[in-house]
């Protein structure tokens, strides 16, 4: 690769690399639909083509490539959740994001920054060591960290203990790290792409077409497209899809808000994250601080900023961070979180035959993009449901034997 | 939506209401198995459009109905429990047996 980029660069020209195929018009069949052109659409198409050899693949999108919720998350990337199901799940995740720009030839600027979770609590002590210990007896990086290794850390901090929650400890992550997310789903739409994988943008799904408890087809705004399986990877509209279905969902779609301030030199090393004033923060490697985690009260399909929001991110963000309260603000904006009562994903089969679930993403959504499309395509081409995957099926509500992550989300519980 | 006009209290601040939830006829745990009583504890529709849901304006604890957009985030109207529910729910006495039958 490094001597492509040499003979690129002492080119007399420098032609642009067209990254995916142009639109062809949309044909009467394929083999498997996937609804939602974001990291998880994009990944699912990915692995059916490279690991099983399924290209006959439609990958549609109401809107465009990664224009959803892959555009809006925060680029988290973690594995020290609390249950033995989400630490196995999410930890080969993170290896696979390790491999992934070497994979694609394709920089999807993976940074391990590490990750720091604060206690300002004896209760938060306490679940943070129950959260190292499991993560590690499943091979996750999490150790219990004092005042001091804090300071190390993170030596701009606000560790006074004159302040309104002071810090006690921390849960320190050396696994955790961020990435470039539109180039995580560009890699994967590219990769898909060369595969013979067709990208359908502006292709809305309007309705499922189902033939004796079997899915046969999607109607779209470009016509009817029969096929052999559907999957639904949308993100934010997870509910309003399935219902095209028929499908209900345990889902409430809250829109998560988090706001980017301008650009300093970087001072701000790992990801830091505070469930007790609910926020967390990071600096990206633009120097841009990135404060995130701000769910609204109330369900709502609609991505509006508000300044509640941004006065309660920014009070909590100077709690930590005193030195950003001359900081402006460049930009808020909110995503659609669909939220589970348990904080786990839903993946798998569903009471639809050959229809498959990708949906419940809830905060968790852009962490999972390698492992829950190398999953579900595996699904999807076998039929069977890897054991990876198996305790967040649909089912499971109906079972009572939820998957109760109280480590999904950095910031909101 | 930063106010909301509460049926007891007039128009007040969003932040002084609590989110309730949509509202469902109630299951009747006498007549179904686990399943249903899944679905009423767990599924929801979740609409993008208009719903009905349950909202609680907090300093009197007083609950009413509210039907909204959720795509527009515009509340349409607010309007007494009484209005929705005319008659009284009563359950029968569950007889101890077999939940899932």
């Amino acid at each position: 690769m490094p001597f492509g980029l040499l003979k690129y660069g002492l080119r007399k020209q420098h032609p642009g690399q067209h990254h995916f195929t142009p639109t062809k018009p949309l044909k009467s069949h394929y083999d498997v639909v996937i609804i939602g052109a974001g990291g998880h659409g994009c990944s699912i198409a990915y692995y059916l083509a490279k690991q099983h050899g399924i290209t006959d693949i439609a990958l549609i999108d109401k809107a465009y490539l990664g224009g959803g919720n892959t555009a809006r998350n925060t680029a988290v990337i973690r594995s020290n959740y609390l249950t033995e199901s989400g630490v196995n799940f999410y930890r080969d995740s993170v290896e696979l994001y390790q491999g992934l720009s070497n994979e694609f030839g394709y920089n999807i600027m993976m940074e391990n920054r590490g990750q720091l979770t604060l206690a300002h609590s004896d209760a938060a002590i306490r679940s943070f060591r129950w959260r190292a210990e499991v993560n590690q007896h499943l091979g996750v990086r999490s150790e219990l960290v004092d005042r001091q290794t804090i300071r190390e850390l993170v030596p701009n901090l606000n560790l006074s203990e004159d302040s309104r929650f002071p810090i006690l400890a921390g849960l320190w992550h050396a696994d955790g790290a961020t990435a470039r997310h539109d180039a995580v789903v560009w890699g994967y739409a590219r990769g898909a792409c060369q595969r013979g994988v067709e990208l359908h943008q502006l292709t809305e799904a309007q309705g499922i077409e189902i033939d004796a408890g079997r899915v046969v087809g999607v109607r779209t705004n470009r016509g009817k497209i029969a096929c052999g399986a559907v999957v639904q990877a949308v993100a934010g509209a997870s509910s309003v899809v399935g219902k095209l279905a028929g499908i209900k969902l345990p889902i409430h779609s809250f829109p998560l808000q988090a706001m980017v301030t301008q650009p300093y030199k970087p001072v701000l090393t790992p990801h830091v994250s505070s469930p007790h004033v609910h926020v967390y923060v990071h600096q990206t490697s633009r120097g841009e601080f990135v404060i995130g985690g701000g769910s609204d009260p109330y369900p709502l399909y609609h991505t509006r900023a508000t300044l509640d929001q941004r006065e309660i991110l920014s009070a909590a963000t100077l709690e930590l961070f005193p030195f950003l309260a001359q900081a402006k603000v460049l930009r808020q904006w909110a995503g659609t979180t669909d939220m589970t009562p348990d904080y786990s994903p839903i993946m798998g089969l569903s009471p639809v035959e050959n229809y498959y679930l990708d949906a419940g993403w809830g905060t968790w959504g852009f962490k999972a993009t390698p492992i829950s499309g190398k999953t579900m395509a595996e699904l999807v081409a076998t039929g069977k449901v890897p054991a990876l995957i198996q305790p967040f099926e649909l089912e499971r509500f109906y079972r009572f034997q939820q998957v109760n992550e109280a480590g999904a989300t950095a910031a909101s519980h | 939506m930063k106010l909301l006009r509460c049926p007891l209290n007039g128009l007040r601040n969003i932040a002084e209401f609590l989110y309730g939830g949509e509202v469902h006829p109630l299951t009747d745990p006498s007549h179904h198995g686990a399943r249903a009583w899944a679905e009423q504890v767990f599924f929801d529709d979740n609409a993008a459009g208009l719903v009905l849901e349950w909202w609680c304006h907090r300093p009197t604890s007083y609950w009413f109905i509210a039907e909204r957009n959720t795509v527009t985030d515009q509340v349409l109207r607010t309007f007494a429990s009484s209005e929705y529910y005319v008659e009284s729910v009563t359950f029968k006495r569950v007889s101890s047996g077999d939940p899932n039958a």
